[in-house]
This record gives structure tokens, C-alpha cells and sequence, in this order.
């Protein structure tokens, strides 16, 4: 006799990829990311009332970068239940090595006009150190954005939960990390431009970084990758790789005496959001014009984490939102009253933990929940 | 040193109007020279005399008090007195013409080091001691009569070791080889750097092949001496991490012991313990503001009064939070990670529009500077003030865990929380009251932290990542790891940082202890039983 434990419904994909709503929402964002933002910015003249300013596709472009780390970090904390505080670290790494085939696209137009960056020449270094060889390369660098947050990731992932090291241990280990990075990027010697890091880029690709039609491919690259991402967290999610991880999360006990080894699943999961952050980085660089090693502070890294909290965490546009709301605001405050930002931000680290435990997300489905 | 000055210079005009005729006539003569190398070894020759005339002779030339008229008499000028340099006989009337003799920069270097010599004879020890060391790293033969003659009677140790120093540094130059060898022999037996340098220069070989020292015994003698230094500047390296190393240890331990009791007993996640440690050494700022206003006499001992302070504020702060935010996040390691992250950044905030985002000035009392002086090595008051404050706490904390109810009460939540509720454990005040004990020593630790570093606003966030390793490594939960993990963790930043620099240490560090982590995940001090996976 064949036990049948489950109805079929609950093993299948049943569920589908969106729903239509949420294929209609994709579409539109898609359509506001790809073609109005940047026509407003690019092609419609300045003296119009619907021109969007540099100022502004730069803030939305710089939000959607942000966006992808929070999908990524929702995966990994919000779903899998790991709250990683290392990953500005992948960020950073990913932006480094982009940025390091920008250094190389400024040629001799440096201060000293030299072949090597300024850094190196007011370092007294003769020659690039073998990291930088073949940094020349679009195809190298990007290949770098993606292989080496992974394999930092992959290395420390493996150690980390082999060890069974979880929960806070984890974080705290994750924020040493985050620290030992940014201490070695700090050092002029490390070779990454120490306390100023990488800027004053001139052109990727040949094209000039700062002409409009560079900032707005740069600009609907990203929202393609932010679109890629949502695709891609979703699709994984619903996947039975995804309910491992959920019930990662939820038991991780239970799960392996039903005869499953988490440690190929966390470490999967690990890496692939070590990843999007790179990617992240990576498109973070051309449009900011700097990278530093304060982007590897252990501080931005707890900030991610409260994106997505405040978004809610465990949900789909959650982080979106999250990164949405809080950078929003962060570039608010910091003009209008920049000494309020830090209270501001406490505060909503306290009471979206006391009183939001769910984010805003979670709020709103209880308040639905309430009325029907 | 000042007082002995005029005592030297005293005696000097004293005994310069008794003694009479003490000094040669003829090195006399060639002071008033035309020539300024014939003055300098005039000079030189009145040091060699030892005389504590010279003395007083040599300092009217510095003072440019000496005449010379154009018959070669040379004679002191005070005022419009005139005393013949020789005979010490007053001359009346006053010569008709005469020169001051002209001092040049040569003449003067050397009347600088003969006058520093002869205070060697001074009857003050102290001036003889400034006298000594001043004359250490000469290199002026003229004084090596000088020297024995001071030797001969000097019974001063320390003195003593130095003169002997500074005659076998000369002696090395001297062209018997018996005498070079005893003089290798001598250094051999100081502890100075720099003694190493001059002996490993008897060892090279000169442009043609041939060594500098032609004596074979002197330089086995030499290489002897050279080896005996190395290996006690070597000890003395060696004492000198331990002491850092220790120093450091002492005050990650005082850092991670509030952390200790928080995070190890409660399982409370405070990222904002750094900013309680802010917060002690703001209160001891506080005091010492206090004290400069309201008891300037008592000045020197704020620190005393900045302890309690220091451990009321913090542990009151500690208990509100405890009150406010984290009693409601019990259970939800996360969340209070972040929520304690959140009241960081808020008291950062706050500290920042109170006192300035500018660091404050905290001085250290008069009996804290200094340090004990050991060869080649200062051991600072300050550091081993801390080493021992930190012993204290460490005490305290036993003290409170181990003999008091309320250490009792705090271990019995630890172990079982349901049990000891049920036999009547008031928990919610046991946890209180334990957030405050943690928050208070971290109050503490900040009092140690505004003795040897920077207040500011930001300095509670750069020990809040090394306590947390310290209590992992450690174990969770115990107070005998957290004590082991502070001072080895210390010691071995301070035995790597003169190899790979500092930042390198850091990653290093990290990355043993993620290691370790993977041979003893629970920490150097695993609990046993059930505890375990609780």
C-alpha cells in the first residue's frame, strides 16, 4: 500500500510565478524604471516642468541599487532566517572591482599623467601589483564583480556553517569581518586607494560617465538587474529549494532529523546574495562617482538589515519598500536637518523592532486582516 | 639641579680666591691665544686638570668674562674688578687695553663639554649624575683623566656605571690592547642598544681587507659582549610585549566583562555596550569638571570619585533600556541586535548635541604619569593602574556572582529561568538588576578608557566588535573564558603587531579565532549538558 501522506497540490508549483496584478506591477515599474524616467531626464529640455534633474536620476538609480542589497538580504535573513551584518562588504567588494576598471578607463588624463592611478603614483609604485593585471578588461572586471564576493562568501560561508555557528554568532562574526575589511581597504598598501579609495572617474566603456545618455543606460541597467532580482528571489522562493530554506528558518533542527543537510542550501543561499550585492556595487560606482572604504563600515551594514525590516521582512516587496522609505528619508534629513538623522534612524531601529516586528508590509496585511 | 649649579659655581669662586696660584700658568697663557685651536687644547687641558678652579675659570670664559691684555695676561673681568686667571691676585688699576676673549663655535662646544665634565667633582650627586650622562656619548679622549679621577672617588652606583660606561666607550679607542679588551668586556655587561652598534663596528673590516680592531682577543671579546647585549635586549623586548600585550588584555577584559554578564548571562545582545562604556568615561569627565571647579585642591583624586559616578550613571541608563526596550525583545536575538544598535546610534546622537561632536579633554592626575623605568623599557603608571583596576573589577563581579543573593539569583535565571521562577526567583527584577550590573562595569571600563585614549562621541564603537570576540571566544556564560580570552587575545595582538602591523593583526586575530571557533564552537570554556543547546 502506497502512503499517501500529502495531496499532490501541496508538492507541485502550483503557485504561480506572479499573479497577475503582480505581472501588471512589474510592467509598470519596468515601464517608469526603462522608459519615462530616463526620456524625462534625457529628452525632455531642462526648462520643462517634467525634466528630471542629474540630481534625481542619481538618487533614484542609487535607491535602486540599495533595492537589490535589501532583496538580497531578504533572502538570506527574511527567508533563510541569517542575518548577515557583511554585506556592505560584498557590496563594497563588488563596487571595488568595478571600480577598478573605471580607474584604468581614466588613462593618462590623472593628475600626474601616468599610466597607473594617481594613488599608485603618489605611493611611489612603479608598476600595477599582479590584482590589477588584466583590470583593463570590461569583461575581466565584471567577471570579478561576480567571482569575488562569491568566493569571499563561499570560503566564509563554509567555515561559518560548517561549524554550526548561527543566529547572533553569526551576525557578530559577520560584523568582525565586515571591520577586518575595512580596516585592510583603509590601509594605503592594500593597493585600493586607502582612506579615498577609487574617484574621479571619466568614461566606461569609452563613453563619457557623466553625459546624459551614459547615466540614463546606467540608470536602465539597473533597474533591469533590480527587476532580474525580483524575478529571480521570487522564482527561488517558491521553488522547493526555497521551502528548505524557509524551513531553515523556521526548525532548522527539525529539518535535518527529516534527513536534510542544510549546509549546501545556506551556503547556496549565502553566496547568491554575496552576489547580487556585488552587483549592486557594481552599478552603485559609475552613478555615485566614489567608492571608499567607509562604504564597508560595519554601520552600513546594519542599515541594510533595517531596510529590510522596515519593509518587512520574509516578503517580496517588503525591501523594496524598506530601501525605498529609508533612503528616502535619509536624503531628506541629511539636508534639511542633518544633526536629526542619527535620532531618527535610532529611533527606527527601536520601534519598528517593538512595534513593527513584520514591517510595514506585515502592518498593512493586519489591518487587511482586521477589516475582512 | 639649578640650586647645585650655584653651589658648584660657589665653591668654585670661594676656593678661587683661597687656593692661589692652583692652575698652570703656561695652559693658562694659551687661553688668551690667538690661535682657537691652542685655546681648545687649553681648554681641554684645564679639564684634564681636574680642577675645580678650572671649573670656575672655564665658565667666565663661557660667560665671556675673561680678558686677555696685549702682553698675553690673562685675567677675569667682574664688573670693573680685574682677578689675574693665574695667580688669583687682584689686579689695581684696571689694564688700560685688553680684548674679551672671542668664543667661536668650536670653542664653545668644547668649553659646553669641559664645563659638563668637571661638575663630575661637584659634591652634589644629583649634578654629578646630570654630569655623567651628559658626557655619556663623548667622544673626547681629554676627559679620560677626568673620568678616573672622578672614578676614584665616586661612590655612587649609579654613577659609577656610568662613568665606567663612558671610560670604556673611550678606552675602546686607546692603543693598548689589554685596555681595549677590558673596555669591550665592560660594555659587554650594560644593556644599552647603542653600545651594540659600536662594538658590531670593531668587527667590520676597513677599505683593504683588514678588520678595524687588529687584536684577535678584542674581537672575540667584542663578538662575546655583542652577543651578551643582544640576548638582554632581547629579554627586555620581550618583557616589554608582554607588558602591552597584558595591558591591552586588562582592558578588553574590562570591557567584555559587562559584556560578560549581558550578553553571557542574559543573553541579552547589547550593541549598545560601547556607548555605556561612553557614557562612564563622559561621567568621568563630568567629575573631573567638578573637581576643577569645586575642589581644585583635591584635584588629583577625581578619578576616585569619577568611580562611583561613573558606575551609577551607567548602570542607571543600562536599567532604563533594560526597562524600555530590551525587557520586551527577550527571546528575539535579532531584534534586540538591532534594536540596541538603534539606541547606540540615539545616545551617540544625544551625547554628540550635549557635550560636542568634539573629543573632551580628561587628564590624568600627577600620580598617574610616569612610569617605572627598567633598562630599555618604561612602564607606564597609567597602564598598571589599569591592569590592577581591572583586577579589581574582575574581583567585584566574582564577589557579586558567587557570594551575594542577588549573584545567585542571576546564575539560577541563567541555568533554568522557569525553575527559578517557580521557586520564587523575582526574574523580570533579577533581569533587571543584572542589566545593570553589566551596564555599570561597562561604566568602568570607560573611567580605565579615559585615562589612555581619546573621549569622544564615536569611542564606545571601536570595542564593541573586540569585547564581542572576547566573549565568543571565551564561551558564552563564563567568567574564567572571558579572563583567558582578554589577556591571551591581548597578548598575541601585541606579540604579532611588531611582525605584520597592526591592521594585518586584526584580520589575523579574526581569522584564528574563526578557526578556533571550528574546533570549539561552544568557546574555551564549553557548558556541559543541557545547557547546551538551549
Amino acid at each position: 500500500m502506497k502512503p499517501e501522506i500529502l495531496p499532490a497540490r501541496y508538492v507541485r508549483h502550483t503557485e504561480p510565478l506572479f499573479t497577475r496584478s503582480g505581472w501588471t506591477a512589474l510592467a509598470a515599474f519596468a515601464f517608469v524604471m526603462l522608459l519615462l524616467l530616463p526620456c524625462l531626464y534625457g529628452l525632455v529640455p531642462q526648462s520643462h516642468a517634467f525634466h528630471i534633474s542629474a540630481y534625481t536620476i542619481t538618487l533614484v538609480g542609487k535607491i535602486m541599487c540599495y533595492a537589490i542589497v535589501a532583496m538580497a538580504m531578504n533572502l538570506i535573513w527574511g527567508y533563510t532566517g541569517i542575518l548577515s551584518l557583511g554585506h556592505g562588504v560584498f557590496f563594497a567588494l563588488g563596487g571595488y572591482a568595478f571600480g577598478m576598471y573605471l580607474m584604468r578607463q581614466i588613462g593618462r588624463e590623472g593628475q600626474y599623467q601616468s599610466d597607473l592611478p594617481d594613488f599608485m603614483v603618489f605611493l611611489d609604485w612603479k608598476s600595477f601589483p599582479w590584482y590589477w593585471t588584466q583590470s583593463d578588461s570590461f569583461l575581466w572586471c565584471i567577471a570579478l564583480v561576480i567571482v569575488v564576493p562569491a568566493l569571499l562568501a563561499l570560503v566564509f560561508g563554509f567555515f561559518a556553517f560548517r561549524s554550526r555557528i548561527k543566529g547572533v554568532y553569526f551576525s557578530i562574526i559577520t560584523q568582525a569581518m565586515t571591520f577586518a575589511f575595512m580596516l585592510l581597504f583603509f590601509r594605503n598598501d592594500t593597493g585600493f586607494g586607502g582612506n579615498n579609495g577609487f574617484t574621479d572617474f571619466k568614461r566606461v566603456l569609452g563613453y563619457p560617465i557623466t553625459a546624459p545618455s551614459t547615466r540614463a543606460v546606467i540608470f536602465g541597467v539597473t533597474a533591469l538587474a533590480l527587476i532580474g532580482t525580483v524575478v529571480l528571489v521570487r522564482y527561488l522562493v517558491r521553488s522547493k529549494v526555497g521551502r528548505v530554506l524557509t524551513a531553515i528558518r523556521d526548525s532548522e533542527s527539525r529539518l535535518m532529523f527529516s534527513g536534510y543537510n542544510p549546509l549546501g542550501y545556506k551556503l547556496f543561499v549565502w553566496t547568491l546574495s554575496a552576489v547580487l550585492c556585488g552587483i549592486a556595487g557594481a552599478l552603485y560606482v559609475p552613478q555615485v562617482g566614489i567608492i571608499n572604504p567607509s562604504e564597508m563600515s560595519p554601520a552600513n551594514s546594519i542599515e541594510i538589515a533595517v531596510w529590510v525590516a522596515v519593509g518587512g521582512r520574509g516578503t517580496l516587496i517588503g525591501p523594496l519598500l524598506g530601501a525605498g522609505v529609508v533612503n528616502g528619508a535619509k536624503s531628506y534629513f541629511t539636508q534639511a536637518f542633518p544633526e536629526y538623522w542619527l535620532f531618527f534612524l535610532g529611533l527606527l531601529f527601536i520601534l519598528v523592532t517593538l512595534f513593527l516586528p513584520k514591517g510595514i508590509i506585515g502592518a498593512i496585511r493586519f489591518i487587511n486582516w482586521r477589516r475582512t | 639641579m639649578k640650586a647645585g649649579f650655584f653651589i658648584v659655581a660657589l665653591i668654585g669662586m670661594l676656593s678661587s680666591v683661597a687656593a692661589v696660584a692652583a692652575l698652570d700658568a703656561q695652559t693658562i697663557a694659551k687661553l688668551g691665544a690667538d690661535d682657537a685651536a691652542a685655546k681648545i687644547e687649553a681648554v681641554h687641558a684645564l679639564v684634564a686638570s681636574g680642577d675645580e678652579d678650572a671649573l670656575a675659570l672655564l665658565q667666565a670664559v663661557q660667560a665671556g668674562e675673561v680678558a686677555v691684555t696685549p702682553q698675553g695676561r690673562v685675567f677675569i673681568l667682574h664688573g670693573d674688578q680685574a682677578v689675574d686667571a693665574a695667580t688669583k691676585m687682584a689686579i689695581t688699576p684696571l689694564p688700560e687695553q685688553f680684548e674679551t676673549i672671542v668664543i667661536n663655535n668650536r670653542l664653545r662646544s668644547a668649553l659646553d663639554a669641559g664645563i659638563g665634565a668637571l661638575k663630575l667633582l661637584s659634591p652634589d650627586p644629583a649634578t654629578r649624575l646630570a654630569s655623567a650622562r651628559a658626557i655619556e656619548s663623548t667622544s673626547q679622549a681629554a676627559v679620560l683623566p677626568l673620568i678616573e679621577k672622578a672614578l676614584a672617588r665616586e661612590t655612587d652606583p649609579t654613577i659609577r656605571n656610568s662613568l665606567e660606561q663612558t671610560q670604556a666607550s673611550l678606552n675602546l679607542k686607546s692603543s693598548d690592547p689589554a685596555v681595549r679588551r677590558a673596555a669591550v668586556q665592560t660594555l659587554g655587561a650594560t644593556n644599552q642598544a647603542r653600545f651594540k652598534t659600536v662594538l658590531q663596528g670593531l668587527l667590520e673590516k676597513d677599505a683593504a681587507g683588514n678588520f678595524i680592531e687588529p687584536d684577535e682577543q678584542v674581537r672575540s671579546a667584542a663578538q662575546n659582549s655583542i652577543d651578551a647585549i643582544q640576548s638582554r635586549l632581547v629579554i627586555s623586548d620581550y618583557i616589554g610585549r608582554l607588558f602591552t600585550g597584558l595591558s591591552l588584555g586588562s582592558i578588553l577584559l574590562l570591557v567584555a566583562l559587562g559584556l560578560a554578564i549581558t550578553y553571557g548571562l542574559l543573553g541579552v545582545i547589547n550593541m549598545a555596550h560601547g556607548e555605556m562604556l561612553m557614557i562612564g568615561a563622559y561621567a568621568t569627565y563630568i567629575a573631573q569638571q567638578l573637581f576643577k571647579s569645586y575642589l581644585p585642591g583635591w584635584f588629583d583624586w577625581y578619578l576616585v570619585a569619577a568611580i562611583p559616578l561613573a558606575f551609577a550613571v551607567s548602570a542607571l541608563v543600562g536599567m532604563a533600556l533594560e526597562r524600555s526596550v530590551i525587557r520586551w525583545l527577550y527571546g528575539r536575538p535579532l531584534e534586540t541586535l538591532l534594536a540596541t544598535w538603534g539606541i547606540s546610534l540615539f545616545l551617540i546622537q544625544l551625547v554628540r548635541q550635549l557635550f560636542g561632536a568634539q573629543n573632551v579633554e580628561v587628564a590624568n592626575p600627577s600620580w598617574m604619569s610616569g612610569g617605572i623605568a627598567l633598562p630599555n623599557l618604561v612602564l607606564p603608571y597609567n597602564r598598571i593602574v589599569i591592569i590592577g583596576f581591572s583586577l579589581f573589577v574582575l574581583l567585584l563581579m566574582w564577589v557579586v556572582l558567587n557570594r551575594t543573593r542577588l549573584g545567585l539569583f542571576v546564575r539560577g535565571v541563567t541555568q533554568n529561568r522557569a525553575m527559578a521562577s517557580c521557586v520564587g526567583v523575582p526574574t523580570a527584577r533579577i533581569d533587571l538588576l543584572a542589566f545593570g550590573l553589566g551596564s555599570g562595569i561597562a561604566g568602568l571600563a570607560g573611567v580605565a578608557l579615559s585615562q589612555i585614549g581619546n573621549v569622544g562621541p564615536d569611542m564606545g564603537q571601536g570595542y564593541i566588535i573586540d569585547s564581542f570576540m572576547v566573549v565568543v571566544t571565551g564561551g558564552v556564560g563564563q567568567l574564567a573564558g572571558t579572563v583567558y580570552a582578554a589577556l591571551g587575545l591581548g597578548v598575541m595582538s601585541k606579540f604579532l603587531e611588531p611582525h605584520i602591523g597592526a591592521v594585518l593583526t586584526k584580520i589575523l586575530v579574526l581569522v584564528l579565532i574563526i578557526a578556533f571557533i571550528q574546533k570549539r564552537p561552544q568557546g574555551l570554556f564549553a557548558l556541559k549538558g543541557r545547557a547546551v543547546e538551549a
